[in-house]
C-alpha cells in the first residue's frame, strides 16, 4: 500500500493573486490547507538601513515606496516622529491638508484593495470601476505634489506647498478631440478644492455601485462569509490593527483613541464588524470609504475659509521661499545647509503611530543627536497580518487562501521594507 | 496632561515591578521600561496580565545595534531588543527594552506571551543575529535563502558583501563578491549643533 503524504504547493511568487511577490508554501491534505508558510523578503530593500546613512529629510521619499498604494500616510508617520523629536507642530492649515490627504489616501488604498480582492475572488467589473475612481484621486496627488504616486509632500513642519489654485488641464492630442477635452476638463476648471469637492459629491454613488455588485452577491458571500474568522482575543494576540482588528469587533481606531493632527475636530464614525470573517472586514472597509468621504468634505469647508501658512517659518527645518533666496544671502545659506546637512535631532527615542489604511503604521526612531537617524524601525501593519497567515488559512480550502490574502490587504513594499 | 498620565504610570510600574526592572523613564511623553535579560518574561507577563497595564498587543519588536551610538560614546551592551506594547483597554503604550551582549546575543522569546512576536523575532534574528530562546521556528525571514551575515549590524557594509547575477556559461544564477566601488558620498555628519543648544545662543547666531 502506498504511503499517503501531504502534498506541498508553491503559491507564487508569480501568481497574480499573491499580490506581488509572496511565496506561499502550502502543505495540503487533498484540497485542505494543513500549514501555510509564507516566504517573504523578495522585495526587501533595507529601507531602514538606507535611512541610517541619510539626512532625515532624504528618507521621506523612501516612505512613499513602502506601502506604494497609500503613499502619503507612510510619510505622515515618519514626519510625525520627526516633529515629536524636534518638538514642533505644523501650522493648522497644514494639519488640515494632511488629514484631507490621509483620507484621500485611505480611499485610494481601499479602492485598490476592493478591486484586487474582488478580482481574486472572481469579479472583474469591480476592479475596473475602482481603477476609474483611483484616476481622479491620483490627479489630486499630482496637482498638489507633481507626482501621481510618490509624492514626498509631507515635510517636518508642514507640507511642501499650499494647494494649487488651478488643476492641470487635458490638452488636445491625436487621441482626444475638442469635445473630449472639453468634457474631461469640465470639473477641472476651478481649483483643487473644487475638484475634490466634485469628487466627494460623486463618490457615495460609486460606493453604492460597488455594493450593488458585491454586498448581496451570492458568489461573493459564498467566498467570504465565515472565511478566515479571527476572534477578538486572537486578533489582539496576533498584533492586528486597523480594519483587521475592527472586523473582529474591537472598536479601536487611532484617529479617535489617540488623535493626531486635527482628527479630534472631525465628525466621523468607526465601523466595527461582528463575526471577524472576510465579509465583515469587507463591510468595515467599504464603510470606512464613506466615512473618509465625510472627513474630506469637512476639511474642504475649513480649508476654503482659512488661508494661512502651510509650513513653519523656521529656516533651519524648512527651506526659505524661492524668491527670498534670490536676493537674501542668509536665506541662500539656509537653503544650502538644509539640503546638504539637514538638521540635528536631540538624542532620544520616540515611537509614533498613525491610523494607516491598513492598520497601525508606526515609526520607532532612535537618534544619537546626529543629523541622521541612528535606528529607524518601520512597523508595517501588513507584516503582523501576514504573520497570521498560517493560523487563518489552516483548515480552509486552497481557493479560500486567495480570499484570505485579499482580505489582509497585503502590499509587499511595506512587509519586506 | 498626557505626560502626567505617563509619569503616574511609571510610578505604578516602579511600585509593582520595582525589584524586577532596571528603570522606568518618561521621555517625549513615552514610557520606557528597561529590564534585565533574566526578568524579561516575568515583566512581560505582568505587563500583559495586570489590570493596571493590560498590554494586550505587542505592536512591534525590533533589534538595535548600539555599537556606534554617539560615535563610540556608548559603553553599555551592544544589542538591545525593543518591544512596543499597546494596551487597548487602557489606551496607553509602553516600551520595553532589554539589553544583551555576547556572541551570539541571546534573549528569551516572548512568543508564548504574545503570538505576534513570532515573525518580529525572526526578523530581529535575521537582521541582527539575536537569538530568541524558546522560539519554535527561528529561521531567516527577509534575507535571501543561504544569506551569510546579519545585514543591519553596524559593521555590515551598506552595499553588502555579495552580488548575484546570471552566468550564461554555467547557465545558472551565481553569487560573487560585490564589484561596485564602495561609495563615499555620505553627507557630513553633524552633532551637537549649536543651533539647538540654547535658545539665547540661537538668537545671537541669527543676528550675526
Amino acid at each position: 500500500m502506498p504511503e499517503i503524504r501531504n502534498y506541498t504547493v508553491n503559491f507564487g511568487p508569480q501568481h497574480p493573486a499573491a499580490h506581488g511577490v509572496l511565496r506561499l508554501v502550502l502543505e495540503m491534505d487533498g484540497e485542505v490547507v494543513q500549514r501555510a508558510d509564507p516566504h517573504v523578503g523578495l522585495l526587501h530593500r533595507a529601507t531602514e538601513k538606507l535611512a541610517e546613512y541619510k539626512p532625515f529629510n532624504q528618507t521621506i521619499p523612501y516612505m512613499d515606496r513602502l506601502d506604494y498604494v497609500s503613499m502619503m500616510c507612510n510619510e505622515h508617520g515618519y514626519v510625525l516622529a520627526l516633529e515629536k523629536m524636534l518638538g514642533i507642530t505644523a501650522p493648522l492649515r497644514a494639519q488640515y491638508i494632511r488629514v484631507m490627504f490621509d483620507e484621500i489616501t485611505r480611499i485610494l488604498n481601499h479602492l485598490m484593495w476592493l478591486g484586487t480582492h474582488a478580482l481574486d475572488v472572481g469579479a472583474m467589473t469591480v476592479f475596473l470601476y475602482c481603477f476609474r475612481e483611483r484616476e481622479d484621486l491620483m490627479d489630486m496627488y499630482e496637482a498638489v505634489s507633481g507626482a501621481r504616486m510618490h509624492a514626498a509632500y509631507y515635510r517636518p513642519g508642514g507640507v511642501y506647498r499650499d494647494l494649487p489654485d488651478r488643476m492641470p488641464q487635458y490638452q488636445k492630442s491625436r487621441y482626444k478631440d475638442d469635445a473630449d477635452v472639453k468634457r474631461l476638463n469640465e470639473n477641472r476648471s476651478g481649483n483643487l478644492l473644487d475638484f475634490i469637492e466634485d469628487f466627494t459629491n460623486r463618490f457615495p454613488a460609486y460606493v453604492d455601485e460597488y455594493e450593488t455588485l458585491l454586498t448581496d452577491n451570492r458568489i461573493w458571500k459564498q467566498r467570504t462569509v465565515s472565511i478566515g474568522i479571527v476572534t477578538p482575543e486572537r486578533a489582539m494576540q496576533l498584533g492586528f490593527s486597523g480594519p483587521m482588528l475592527r472586523g473582529s469587533g474591537i472598536e479601536w481606531d487611532l484617529r479617535k483613541k489617540q488623535p493626531y493632527e486635527v482628527y479630534d475636530r472631525m465628525d466621523f464614525d468607526i465601523p466595527v464588524g461582528v463575526n471577524g470573517d472576510c465579509y465583515d472586514r469587507y463591510l468595515v472597509r467599504v464603510e470606512e470609504m464613506r466615512q473618509s468621504n465625510r472627513i474630506i468634505r469637512q476639511c474642504i469647508d475649513w480649508l476654503r475659509n482659512n488661508p494661512g501658512p502651510v509650513m513653519l517659518e523656521d529656516y533651519k527645518l524648512a527651506p526659505p521661499p524661492r524668491e527670498e533666496m534670490k536676493d537674501d544671502m542668509e536665506a541662500l545659506i539656509h537653503h544650502f545647509k538644509l539640503f546638504t546637512e539637514g538638521y540635528t535631532v536631540p538624542e532620544g527615542e520616540v515611537y509614533t503611530a498613525i491610523e494607516h489604511p491598513k492598520g497601525e503604521f508606526g515609526i520607532y526612531l532612535i537618534s544619537d543627536g546626529a543629523n541622521k537617524p541612528y535606528r529607524l524601525k518601520i512597523r508595517a501593519p501588513g507584516f503582523a497580518h501576514l504573520a497570521a497567515m498560517d493560523e487563518m488559512a489552516k483548515g480552509h480550502m486552497l481557493a479560500d487562501v486567495v480570499a484570505i490574502i485579499g482580505t489582509m490587504d497585503i502590499v509587499f513594499g511595506e512587509i519586506d521594507r | 496632561m498626557m505626560s502626567d498620565y505617563y509619569s503616574h504610570l511609571s510610578e505604578r510600574v516602579r511600585e509593582q515591578l520595582g525589584n524586577l526592572i532596571e528603570s522606568a523613564d518618561v521621555a517625549f511623553q513615552e514610557l520606557t521600561i528597561t529590564v534585565g535579560k533574566d526578568n524579561l518574561r516575568e515583566v512581560a507577563c505582568a505587563l500583559r496580565d495586570d489590570k493596571n497595564f493590560a498590554c494586550e498587543e505587542l505592536i512591534d519588536l525590533c533589534g538595535v545595534d548600539y555599537s556606534q551610538f554617539g560615535e563610540g560614546a556608548w559603553q553599555g551592551p551592544q544589542y538591545a531588543v525593543a518591544y512596543q506594547l499597546l494596551s487597548i483597554s487602557n489606551n496607553h503604550r509602553i516600551r520595553l527594552k532589554v539589553f544583551t551582549d555576547g556572541e551570539p546575543p541571546i534573549v528569551d522569546s516572548v512568543i508564548e506571551i504574545w503570538s505576534s512576536a513570532n515573525w518580529f523575532e525572526r526578523e530581529a534574528f535575521d537582521l541582527y543575529g539575536i537569538l530568541f530562546d524558546g522560539h519554535p521556528d527561528l529561521r531567516r525571514l527577509l534575507t535571501d535563502y543561504g544569506f551569510i551575515g546579519h545585514p543591519f549590524r553596524k559593521d555590515f557594509p551598506l552595499s553588502g558583501n555579495v552580488e548575484m547575477r546570471y552566468d550564461p556559461e554555467k547557465r545558472r544564477v551565481i553569487y560573487q563578491p560585490v564589484s561596485i566601488e564602495p561609495r563615499v558620498n555620505q553627507m557630513r555628519v553633524i552633532r551637537d549643533d549649536n543651533r539647538y543648544i540654547a535658545p539665547d545662543i540661537e538668537e545671537e547666531n541669527s543676528d550675526a
